[in-house]
């Protein structure tokens, strides 16, 4: 079940190990296995018990216990029940969901007909991005071989339990992977969230009881109806018992996923499973929970990864997203990187979120530019806290984060922006510039040969000079000059 | 600026064939605008329009759909659509400055097509390639740790292809 420097795969137990396309190979490593044992040893509630005692959360961002929107919805009265599955992915720089659904497509289908029995659900929805075209085509193969084998469809086994999955395609809004827009979406209309309650639990796709959960969140189910709930807790920690896969990325030596048990510390992810940072640089910050989390500094790398703790560092876990941050990176850019992101992706319901997000983003473009003023910080914050505690949904309820994270552990940075009109990290492209220093360029022509815009000049064996007008501060004639001719100042 | 007033003067049977197909009718609106961009490229208004009476529903509908969406385009787009991945991963190795080294190149801003329809420049999130960060894509294929010095020899692969379809 290990494998490598404190990782534990469950939820990509089979990923890159079975071959996706054949349920045999699925089979072969006890798929289905749970899906049967559920249907003939197990009752229903049975079933929902098992999932909440073995603590498992949504590894969809919010952590919500799994057991629970189980019983809500099993309780739901309702001829027709549906179960969703969330594989919208949203977050701009995370990939978990994807490889599951590449990796090993019939676990989440397995799940999906677990949750089907356990709530009284015979229609499964997997709502997946229309730009993830090999997890569609993998999900599209799966559903077929299931359905052949009598896995999935009419009198599964010949229990008298039938289950049916459909796919629906995504096409490219992030605040679909909210649950309500997400059911909006499938109805037809624009994805637009609306109020809760009513939870999709009690009232969801077509108003009817709906169980929507994460692709990952399903990656576990199975292997804890078979393995029984006790085994599920050995991982992890009380509160989030289990293991989370991220994304990791950024300035880390060894990117791409891992899965690790919750409880690990952060060190442990980015020093040992990453291999420290690249280029021998200087860690800054590790950013979980994409646009709506927060940026971790390097005193809190000893905090074990759980939902709560996360919380409390103002960041969140989120999908699984996890980028880390050199010297090189402006906290002030990163803010807004993110808020571009979510002002982009706003839906525009709601005043706080749609009016908000664009007036935090023309605060941040002018501290970035060089024209950051002395109230700028007091008004970030301010009008950050206030679109969370008016915005409609998750989207503008955390849009802030990135924001009001960094300006608690990086205020610095924001000063030297604001004050003396400097980037530290030499980032923001508007104050920062390159200039050839004349007795050290030996006019070798390699930054000229290279200028993506061609602003360099200088005859060979000569000074060159960068015709700073069109500059475009790309930074490669930095780089490329082997003679340290070239500052960026 | 008058506005030009679209009718429905087409058939269009594969979008019939594919409304047919569709064992839920429910919530067919998304699946039949996939079809069409599928079909025609983009959506026309004529296309939205034909949408629009197939599922008995107002235009305006259609149209709130279509406009919502970043993946339906209203418009046509270029033989190659040049997409620069603008994920956290990749921005964090420098993609902002590829996509601005590309604006350069092609001189058009993102979003716009050059004038000889050969390019769409665009920004993407995450096409799960994060390892390969910074990344761009030119239709299906993709281009993995590029920096800004490689804009230029990336284009002209293309300019190149196009040229030899010219001759
Ligand atoms: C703006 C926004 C985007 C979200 N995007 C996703 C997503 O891409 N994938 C996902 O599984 N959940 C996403 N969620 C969370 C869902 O609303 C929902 O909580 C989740 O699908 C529930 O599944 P879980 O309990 O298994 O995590 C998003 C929430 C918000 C507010
Ligand atoms: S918070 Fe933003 S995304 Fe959510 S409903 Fe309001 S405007 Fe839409
Ligand atoms: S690469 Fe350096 S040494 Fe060579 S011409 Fe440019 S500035 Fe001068
Ligand atoms: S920073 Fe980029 S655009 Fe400016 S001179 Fe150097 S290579 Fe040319
Ligand atoms: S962020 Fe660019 S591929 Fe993931």
């Amino acid at each position: 079940m290990s494998s490598g420097t404190g990782q534990v795969r469950i939820a990509l137990r089979n990923c890159g190990v079975i071959d996706p396309e054949s349920i045999k190979d699925y089979i072969a490593t006890d798929g289905y296995d749970a899906l049967a044992k559920a249907l003939f040893d197990m009752s229903p509630d049975e079933v929902v018990e098992t999932v909440k005692k073995s603590g498992l959360r949504g590894r969809g961002g919010a952590g919500f216990p799994t057991g629970i929107k189980w019983e809500t919805a099993r309780r739901s009265e309702s001829d027709i029940k549906y179960v969703l599955c969330n594989a919208d992915e949203g977050d701009p720089g995370a990939f978990m969901d994807r490889s599951v659904l590449e990796g090993d497509p019939h676990c989440v289908l397995e799940a999906m007909a677990i949750c089907g029995y356990a709530i009284g659900a015979s229609q499964g929805i997997i709502y997946v991005r229309a730009e993830y075209p090999l997890a569609v085509k993998r999900l599209q193969i799966a559903i077929e071989q299931a359905t052949d084998m009598g896995l999935l469809g009419d009198n599964i086994l010949g229990s008298g339990f039938s289950f049916n999955v459909r796919l629906y395609f995504g096409a490219g809004a992030f605040v679909c992977g909210e649950e309500t827009s997400l059911m909006n979406s499938v109805q037809g209309g624009r994805g637009e969230p609306r109020l809760k309650p009513p939870f999709p639990a009690v009232k969801g796709l077509w108003d009817k009881p709906t169980n929507i959960n994460n692709v990952e969140t399903y990656a576990n189910v199975a292997q804890i109806i078979r393995n029984g709930w006790e085994w599920f807790r050995q991982f992890g920690t009380e509160k989030s018992p289990g293991t989370k896969v991220f994304a990791l990325a950024g300035k880390v030596n060894n990117v791409g996923l891992v899965e690790v048990p919750m409880g690990t510390p952060l060190r442990v992810i980015i020093e040992d499973i990453g291999g420290g940072i690249r280029n021998n640089k200087k860690f800054k910050a590790a950013q979980t929970g994409g646009p709506s989390g927060g940026c971790i500094p390097a005193e809190h790398l000893d905090t074990p990864i759980e939902y709560e703790s996360l919380i409390s560092l103002g960041s969140m876990m989120g999908s699984g997203g996890m980028i880390v941050l050199d010297e090189d990176d402006c906290m002030v850019g990163i803010s807004k990187f993110y808020l571009t992101f979510t002002a982009e992706e706003s839906c525009g319901k709601c005043t706080p979120c749609r009016i908000g997000n664009v007036r935090l983003l023309e605060i941040l473009d002018r501290i970035t530019e060089g024209k950051g003023e002395e109230k700028d910080m007091d008004d970030l914050e301010n009008l950050g806290n206030t679109i969370k505690d008016t915005a409609l949904c998750g989207l503008g309820q955390s849009s802030p984060n990135p924001i009001i994270s960094t300006l608690r552990y990086f205020s610095d940075e924001y000063k030297e922006h604001i004050y003396h009109k400097r980037c530290p990290a030499g980032s923001c492209s508007k104050l920062i510039g390159y200039k050839i220093l004349p007795d050290k360029c030996t006019g070798c022509t390699v930054c000229a040969r290279n200028c993506p815009v061609s602003c360099i000049s200088g005859e060979r064996k000569k000074v060159h000079v960068i015709d700073q007008e069109r500059c475009i501060k790309c930074g490669v004639c930095f780089s490329k000059c082997r003679f340290k001719a070239i500052v960026r100042g | 600026m008058a506005q030009e007033i679209v009718e429905v003067t087409e058939s269009y049977p594969a979008l019939d064939a594919f409304y047919d197909s569709l064992p839920d009718k429910n919530g067919a609106l998304i699946p039949m605008l996939h079809k069409a961009q599928e079909e025609y490229g983009y959506l026309p208004q004529e296309v939205q329009l034909y949408v629009a009476l197939k599922l008995g529903i107002p235009a305006s509908k259609v149209y709130g759909v279509a406009t919502f969406y970043s993946l339906f385009n209203l418009e046509r787009k270029g033989q190659y659509r040049i997409n620069v991945c603008l994920g956290t991963a990749c921005y964090v190795r420098g993609s902002e400055a590829i996509l601005e080294a590309l604006e350069n190149e092609l001189k058009i801003k993102r979003t716009e097509t050059t004038g000889d329809g050969l390019f769409t420049l665009s920004s993407i999130r995450c096409v799960g390639a994060c390892g390969l960060a910074p990344v761009v894509m030119v239709g299906d294929k993709v281009y993995g740790r590029v920096t800004p010095d490689d804009v230029r020899g990336i284009v002209d692969e293309y300019l190149g292809k196009a040229g030899e379809h010219n001759d």
